[in-house]
């Protein structure tokens, strides 16, 4: 070995020990230094992230992605995404390779407090479905004893099902592929006689995937809950904070009425709610550590939690509001104030 | 060691500088310095790693192993049902990786040779069939050959409802190949004893039969002998163990096909693109073997009258596994690798169940390390067989 080697290699070894990647902060400064949000989506789910036939990510996943970058850098093109199947999506959060997972994620306790998530709320209430196909003639999730069950890898649907059956005193064979792509495949070849997930997954799935979906009817038993929303890994609260209230600023800005027609309009509005949210008092984007206009930017370039639902998820699937109505609308979207 | 320690003594004592010059020294220097480096740069990763685990509040620790695990397992070789417990679902993905690793390694050798040995015939036709083979298959990667073998199975046969039967009570669906297995009995452990008994008597008689040659020149017919024996005393273990007939014989019920032993098209798929992808490549060790033993061999055992199958089978191949075995080893450790791209296709390997059990608990090292320390643990296992074999089939000078 060359002495030259030695040194450079011992010189870097205590260059890296020296080098500190841990302080408060520090995803929001690796944010504004590389000028965009690293964003996992999902590989492909019409109505939360696909992308489109331009090679554009939309849905109401990737819309929450666009908020923060909408808030932080000022502009929501400022994404980049990268497409994860679910057994991917923790360990690439916990890495580092991506700063927000916005990926039909269920916020569960083990994964709050053992995974080193933190949750920034709830973009989509949903609840875990069975989808088959007509002929089976099957009307009942209780007659499905026996059936192949195509199933994604580390998701809470895999273990629910588990359960469920279990609960009935049911038998179920599982068929268990990583690609959605590949497991959906398999279902419509035939491989399985059931295919589970998120109730609003199977719809997006026999919308968009099935050879002719009129052959497939989803079961009326909905197992479970699932509360989907975008994760950051702990230990950046400024963070997890800015994703949070982006997400919060959308669902406020319906609830106000605010959307991105109207919202210059609104500026000038005499509501003091309104003039907190889009920055006409101002304090709200100094908490946050942004600029003040970082939630009328949302609005503008996104668009509220309706327009982005109506867009994605009722355009694409045909799914109504549901238990995703406001609340005041009897549903389940609650904006914690803004102020 | 050094040479310094060998210094006369007497000798004017050196300085620093001398000690610096010297080769031995400098060369004892480095090596602390290297291994010092490496301990540096490992210490730094594992503590970095420990505080950012830290640091994000993911835990750690093996501990998750006695949790249950919640998860359902299509094939299993031992008892597993959601209720069981996280290191309970990783022996059942190691069986599964195992299974299809074993099973792999046995098909690709058979087919292999007989690729191999195709390569090098006189016949046109079988050379140039033997040649595509091993050239289409050998340059296409084994994960989109998964791909390929998953996407025609289940499409290849019908649904559960309209199953072909090619042989009676055989059936072939969608969901894979279901065969009848006969009900569990006392007398089929008779016969497995019996079989092990008759392999026993195979080996001695063999022992025999050669030093009987080697003294009188007197060939015995060990291979029909060796069948004779097998099947006579598993079939009297048969029959003393009460000649039981009870099958379990696969039915339509339900959704499925109950009953009988399932062949699923995951691992059908994963044991034919392995062995397909992998075979090409023992053809092409076999037929290097093979060309690499001096054609004056050949000449000689023509010169004897032998028959070109019996000098192939009794002179060519035994020579030709000497070179062969080294690179043949290496290829079945391809295979027990590449079967972590089962993954792919939905086969529940040990990497599947793995990957889950990651997911599920959030403990990705731990989970990784311990597919990398099976890994490793059945590629040494493998590779100190197949030394040992080596050695056995080494020439041995006299």
């Amino acid at each position: 070995m060359k002495m030259k080697t030695i040194l450079a290699a011992g010189a870097m070894s205590v260059a890296a020990i020296a080098a500190n990647n841990a302080h408060a902060g520090a995803v929001v400064d690796g944010i504004k230094a590389k000028g965009f949000v690293q964003c996992g989506v999902n590989t492909g789910l019409p109505g939360f992230s696909a992308a489109n036939s331009e090679g554009k990510w939309e849905g109401l996943d990737v819309d929450v992605c666009r908020a923060v970058a909408a808030a932080l850098l000022g502009d929501a093109e400022k994404v980049q995404y990268t497409p994860m199947t679910a057994a991917q999506r923790f360990t690439a959060l916990q890495s580092g390779e991506i700063d927000i997972l916005s990926r039909n994620t269920t916020w569960t306790l083990t994964r709050d407090a053992k995974l080193g998530l933190t949750f920034g709320g709830v973009n989509y209430y949903d609840g875990q479905g069975f989808l088959v196909p007509k002929a089976l003639g099957v009307s009942h999730a209780t007659e499905l004893d026996g059936a192949t069950v195509c199933v994604e890898p580390g998701t809470t649907t895999e273990l629910n099902l588990a359960d469920y059956f279990r609960a009935k005193g049911m038998s179920f064979e599982p068929v268990v592929i990583e690609n959605i792509n590949e497991t959906t495949a398999a279902f419509f070849a035939g491989r399985c006689d059931v295919y589970t997930t998120d109730a609003s997954g199977l719809a997006s799935v026999r919308q968009t995937m099935a050879p002719n979906p009129d052959d497939y009817v989803i079961l009326p038993e909905i197992i479970s809950k699932e509360p989907l929303g975008p994760a950051v890994a702990q230990g950046d609260d400024q963070w997890a904070d800015l994703v949070r209230w982006s997400l919060m600023a959308m669902i406020e800005a319906e609830e106000l009425g605010v959307n991105s027609e109207n919202v210059d309009d609104m500026k000038k509005s005499e509501n003091p709610s309104i003039q907190r949210l889009l920055g006409v008092s101002p304090g709200m984007g100094e908490a946050l550590g942004v600029d003040e206009e970082w939630a009328y930017r949302i609005v503008k370039q996104v668009g509220n939690y309706g327009e982005s639902y109506k867009a994605n998820v009722t355009a694409k699937l045909g799914l109504e509001r549901g238990l995703n109505a406001l609340w005041t609308d009897g549903g389940l979207q609650y904006a914690l104030p803004v102020r | 060691m050094s040479k310094t320690q060998q210094a006369p003594g007497g000798v004017r004592s050196k300085g620093l500088a001398d000690y610096l010059n010297d080769e031995n020294v400098r060369a004892v220097i480095y090596q602390i310095v290297a291994i010092g480096l490496v301990i540096l740069a490992g210490w730094y990763l594992v503590s970095n790693t420990l505080d950012n685990l830290e640091r994000q509040n993911i835990s750690t620790g093996f501990g998750f192993l006695d949790l249950e695990a919640s998860f359902g397992i299509s094939e299993s070789m031992i008892d597993y049902t959601p209720k069981s417990n996280y290191a309970t679902a990783l022996i059942v993905g190691l069986l599964n990786t195992v299974k299809v690793a074993f099973l792999g390694i046995v098909l690709c050798t058979i087919i292999g040779t007989i690729f191999g040995i195709a390569r090098l015939s006189s016949n046109w036709i079988v050379r140039k069939l033997a040649t595509v083979y091993v050239e289409t298959f050998r340059n296409i990667p084994v994960l989109l050959q998964l791909f390929f073998w998953y996407a025609i199975i289940p499409g290849a046969f019908p649904a559960a409802r309209n199953a072909l039967q090619p042989i009676p009570d055989v059936l072939m669906t969608n969901r894979g190949i279901y065969v009848p297995v006969p009900v569990a009995d006392n007398a089929y452990e008779f016969m497995g004893i019996a079989a092990i008994l008759a392999f026993v008597i195979i080996y001695f008689m063999k022992k025999w039969a050669d030093k009987r040659l080697d003294a009188t020149g007197q060939p015995f017919p060990v291979f029909w002998a060796s069948i004779g024996i097998f099947v006579g005393l598993v079939l009297v273990a048969y029959l003393a163990g009460g000649a039981p007939t009870a099958m379990d014989i696969p039915k339509l019920k339900g959704f499925n096909i109950q009953g009988g032993y399932n062949i699923s098209p995951e691992f059908l798929a994963v044991l034919i693109g392995l062995t397909v992808y992998t075979s090409t490549y023992v053809a092409e060790v076999v037929r290097s073997g093979i060309q690499a033993v001096p054609s004056g061999q050949w000449e000689a055992a023509d010169s004897l009258g032998l028959k070109r199958s019996v000098s192939l089978r009794k002179i060519i191949l035994p020579q030709s596994m000497r070179v062969a075995i080294p690179p043949l080893t290496n290829q079945y450790l391809n295979l027990t690798k590449n079967s972590s791209l089962a993954v792919a296709v939905g086969y529940p390997d040990l990497v599947s169940v793995s990957n889950t059990t990651m997911n599920q608990t959030g403990q990705a090292i731990e989970a990784i390390s311990i597919y990398m320390a099976v890994y490793l643990g059945l590629s040494l296992i493998t590779s100190l067989f197949m030394n040992w074999f080596n050695k056995k089939m080494a020439l041995v000078e006299r």
